[in-house]
């Protein structure tokens, strides 16, 4: 498909962006200001997202902790990551910032706790 | 027990309001009815916190946790788990009952009172739908808090109804733990949530969106079965002909929030209907002298950010109650054309002030005025105004012996 629509999110503005592909380069529509034309690019050649879940812990009080990619991850591999996500236990009482993986497997990003575990 | 400030709800309205009032040099109690502080931001473990505040898009348990870190470090007292039985004024002074497994009931007095209790979400039985009512109804916040806390999925095929953040953020998280999301239903022909949501949590895992619709029945007798569904006209109420039947076992409802108050109304303080919230001026001091409202219990903000912003306020007012140095909102500010409200709904002259609106529809090419009588104090334009997306307003000192200001949004005259 040489087009593609979106919605730029870089401002409430929300532009309605028409991207053009197929002259094999990237042409932008639809964009107010450069933003929106950066936002497409970083769209179409590599869409990144940060993924937020939770693992589970083995602590009856605190059953499960928050985590985060600790940077963006490729959008495609989001649910590949949620499989690793939902394997890992933790043992240890964590808190903010602490890693929990230092690099998902596939990625070179680490995955970190964003919760205090010692907070009950 | 006797305490200069008694801060009630320990969310990041509260946080702010307990620091700021230690800074302001009052002694300060702060209580919070769950186990764990934080309020809301621990179930909210999606990000997107703080990008004003530290320019970082953070999970709400790291920005509730930088919060918690620095009450701890100035020695504030936190009473988890406690209850507030009864509250009273006598002599001016606030006369608390709290309850809890510590130290049974107890009686508190206090000069000064926040609360920053929060808000509550809308729940199925102040929307109106038909049919029967089996398990498998849920808000939004209540499968968040399922998922997110205790680790349970609340259902395997899922509706959404309501297109507010919450429902958005939960239709992507059911999506990621392996639910099926079968649409996000709007009565509204736009999108309640911010577009942000609209792209990350909807169009990313092409969950349909489904505007000028409703959910008009639920079927199921003791577990949800489906939903019947159907297009709704301009006055909200269904189509004839359009229905169809969605055969699924869940249903969340994410159709707004209420700020809750339910503690001050033996107090007698004066609400606005458009808010939900008490009337406060800029210091948050509500029309009682010496009681203060932040956050979400004051109206319901989107950013985290500009609820701890106002928790500040209010904290380092209520110390300042203390030393005799406050005194209270006598402007009237008036949320004219085009404005859904306007938050605080008084001033005090003299002083700077923050005043936070939201606009009636989504308008292009807005001039925001601020008028007092004939005079207009201050002019803005906004390319966009959308009522999801609340805006925030430094206005200069007014004048001494202003009775009102009214803030009033114009579209411009398009050449076409
Ligand atoms: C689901 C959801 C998603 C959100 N997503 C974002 C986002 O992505 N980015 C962003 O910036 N903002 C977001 N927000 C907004 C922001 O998180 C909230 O506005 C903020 O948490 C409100 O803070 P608060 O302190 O006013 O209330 P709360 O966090 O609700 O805290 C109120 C506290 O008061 C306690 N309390 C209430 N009544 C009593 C009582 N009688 N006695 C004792 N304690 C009491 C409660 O237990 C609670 O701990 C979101 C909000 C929600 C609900």
């Amino acid at each position: 498909m040489p087009e593609t629509l979106m919605t730029c999110i870089q401002c409430p503005l929300s532009c309605r962006l028409v991207v053009d592909t197929g002259s094999g380069e990237l042409v932008v529509s639809g964009n107010q200001c450069r933003k929106g034309e950066e936002y497409a690019h970083d769209e179409i050649i590599n869409p990144t997202r940060s993924l937020t879940s939770t693992v589970a812990t083995i602590f009856p009080d605190f059953p499960l902790l928050p985590v985060r990619t600790d940077g963006e991850v490729p959008k495609d591999k989001i649910f590949e990551i949620m499989d690793i996500i939902n394997s890992i236990l933790v043992e240890k009482r964590l808190r903010p910032g602490d890693v929990v993986l230092e690099k998902i497997p596939g990625t070179g990003t680490p995955l970190i706790a964003t919760a205090d575990m010692r907070e009950l | 027990m006797k305490t200069d400030v008694m801060v009630i709800g320990a969310g990041p309205a509260g946080l702010s309001a307990a620091l700021a009032a230690n800074q302001g040099g009052a002694g300060v109690l702060l209580i919070e009815r769950e186990s764990r502080p934080g309020g809301i931001l621990k179930q909210c473990i999606h990000d997107g916190f703080g990008i004003v505040r530290y320019n970082e898009k953070l999970s709400g348990p790291e920005y509730a946790f930088c919060d918690l870190e620095a009450v701890k470090s100035r020695n504030i007292e936190i009473l988890k788990n406690t209850f507030v039985l009864d509250l009273k004024m006598k002599d001016s002074k606030f006369k608390l009952l709290l309850q809890n497994p510590d130290k049974g009931v107890f009686p508190v007095t206090a000069t000064s009172l926040v609360a920053a209790t929060g808000c509550r979400e809308r729940t199925s039985r102040q929307v109106f739908i038909h049919g029967d009512r089996p398990a498998g109804i849920y808000s939004a916040g209540t499968a968040q808090n399922l998922i997110n806390i205790h680790g349970y999925l609340p259902g395997r095929k899922c509706v959404v109804l309501g297109s507010g953040d919450i429902g958005m953020i939960m239709a992507r998280r059911l999506t990621l733990e392996g639910a099926e999301v079968l649409g996000v239903y709007e009565i509204k022909s736009e999108v309640s949530g911010l577009t942000r949501n609209l792209v990350q949590c909807l169009e990313d895992f092409d969950i349909p969106l489904y505007l000028n619709s409703t959910v008009t029945k639920v079927h199921g007798a003791r577990r949800v079965e489906g939903v019947t569904v159907a297009a709704v006209g301009p006055d909200y109420s269904p189509l004839f002909g359009t229905e169809s039947y969605i055969p699924c076992d869940t249903l969340l409802l994410s159709v707004g929030l209420i700020p809750e108050n339910d503690i001050l109304e033996p107090l007698g303080l004066a609400m606005d209907t458009s808010t939900g919230g008490p009337i406060v001026d800029q210091q948050m001091m509500t029309t009682i002298p010496g009681l203060f409202s932040c956050g979400n219990a004051t109206h319901v903000y989107d950013l985290v950010d500009h609820v701890s912003e106002s928790g500040a306020t209010a904290g380092s007012a209520a110390a300042g109650y203390c030393k005799k140095d406050c005194v209270q909102g006598e402007i009237e500010v008036k949320a004219g054309d085009n404005l859904l409200y306007a938050v605080p709904q008084r001033l005090v002259p003299g002083k700077d002030s923050v005043v936070y609106f939201r606009s009636a529809r989504t308008m292009d090419n807005v001039l925001l005025q601020v008028e007092a009588g004939e005079k207009v104090l201050t002019n803005k334009k906004y390319i966009r105004l959308r009522p999801p997306e609340m805006e925030r307003l430094v206005l200069e000192p007014l004048p001494a012996g202003l009775e009102k200001v009214v803030l009033s949004l114009k579209e411009a005259e398009t050449d076409a």
